[in-house]
């Protein structure tokens, strides 16, 4: 037999063991950067979004170089790739998409959840977005537009989404706590008066 | 035009934008929580990355070269595991005799 | 290298390198052949298509290029597409 179609677990199991056989990888290691992956999740992001509805300086800076606003807040760059960030406006929102893997803006938003990665979503969010939105029970104005972004390169795409009414004179933390990570690829929207659900609970 | 280019023999199983068969299945949006092997695949395939033993972009064409039918039935991380060891065994990090024994070994 | 300005009409190039062997496109199929317009220059990447192959790797510009769904399915919305695109597939429309 192959041994590529050897059971998965089994191949980890058998290939970790002999990397760390070599020298070239440690048990610790391992466990450090899995430890390391899981301190990047949404709420990155959601800090990120909170702060340019504050903060005008911040937005500039979050459009002109997401990875420098990332890193103002703390997340961990050294090593992703560059985020770009797309602003919605009225008229105008994104949607990201890798169609050819799934290119994820990590460093911001921690794992790609799992809708991002499947076939269904690849394909569709190109070539029906409003449908896809719809999944989510999102609906757009017909006159606002729809661009779809395909992260195909060597950029990561996250999207900051236009401060909801009725949130005047949240602090930061409120806000930032009611942005989810489906918001930041543009499935979603937030909205204050959105009540616990499939649509914004986060994917962890 | 482009329903020609979907249909061109050409097109590799991993690009599948806007492709027809997959217009009717609707989008699972539900949470599913990662495995610790899941975790643990990520985090070795960071690891490979960091001491130069395997790039992002190898990580990929190893991927893109599963079989479709397999492509479509292994998870996610199935998949990133599959193209890590093929990315090795390429590039002589390891043998197969030695992933052999230790996979015999193992049961 | 060709420099495009923001605007510019390019013609994204109908090749099919999967045909000769194993390869790493990052180019998606149904873009190609198809004519959009530049949004920005985005910057400057080594080519993956030669790093999947630890291969030396010459650097590439990378442009935003935007389509119209309706260009690429007449069954789509009247909303648009961007794509990440090297230069080496782009030519003046």
């Amino acid at each position: 037999m192959n041994v590529l179609e050897a059971e998965s677990g089994a191949l980890f199991t058998a290939l970790s063991g002999l990397l760390c056989e070599k020298g070239l990888i440690t048990p610790a290691e391992l466990a450090e950067r899995v430890a390391i992956t899981e301190q990047a999740s949404p709420a990155q992001g959601a800090r990120m979004v909170a702060k340019a509805w504050m903060d005008e300086d911040y937005r500039a800076l979050m459009l002109r170089d997401g990875t420098a606003a990332a890193e103002a807040v703390g997340a961990f760059m050294r090593g992703s790739p560059p985020l770009g960030v797309l602003a919605n406006e009225p008229g105008l929102h994104h949607l990201v998409v890798c169609t050819l893997c799934s290119c994820y803006p990590r460093a911001v938003l921690g794992y790609p959840p799992f809708w991002f990665k499947s076939s269904a979503y690849r394909a569709r969010a190109v070539r029906d977005p409003r449908g896809v939105l719809a999944e989510w029970g999102t609906v757009l104005p017909a006159s606002t537009r729809l661009r779809v972004v395909d992260s195909t390169a060597d950029y990561r795409w996250m999207v900051l989404p236009m401060r909801p009414e009725g949130t005047e004179g949240w602090s930061e933390e409120a806000l930032a706590a009611l942005v989810t990570e489906g918001d930041m690829i543009g499935v979603t929207v937030p909205s204050p008066g959105r009540r616990p659900g499939r649509a914004s609970l986060p994917a962890r | 035009m482009t329903q020609a280019k979907e249909a061109d023999p050409r097109r590799a199983h991993h690009d599948m934008g806007g492709v027809s068969k997959y217009l009717c299945e609707g989008v699972d949006t539900e949470p599913h929580a990662l495995t610790d092997f899941d975790k643990q695949v990520d985090a070795l395939r960071q690891m490979l990355s960091l001491k130069g033993l395997m790039t992002v972009d190898e990580l990929r064409r190893g991927i893109e070269e599963i079989p479709a039918d397999a492509y479509d039935r292994l998870s996610y991380y199935q998949r990133w595991i599959r193209s890590m060891t093929a990315n090795l065994l390429r590039k002589g990090v390891v043998t197969e005799a030695e992933l052999r024994a230790r996979l015999e070994a193992e049961t | 290298m060709t420099a495009f300005a923001p605007g510019a009409r390019v013609r994204v190039k109908d090749a099919w390198p999967e045909a000769d062997g194993p390869v790493h496109i990052r180019t998606p199929h149904y873009v190609r052949g198809e004519t959009g317009t530049v949004v920005r220059h985005l910057g400057d990447f080594p080519n993956p298509e030669d790093i999947a192959f630890a291969r030396p790797a010459a650097t590439r510009a990378l442009y935003h290029v935007a389509f119209p769904l309706k260009q690429l399915w007449p069954d789509a919305s009247g909303d648009e597409l961007v794509v990440e695109i090297y230069d080496h597939w782009l030519e003046a429309a």
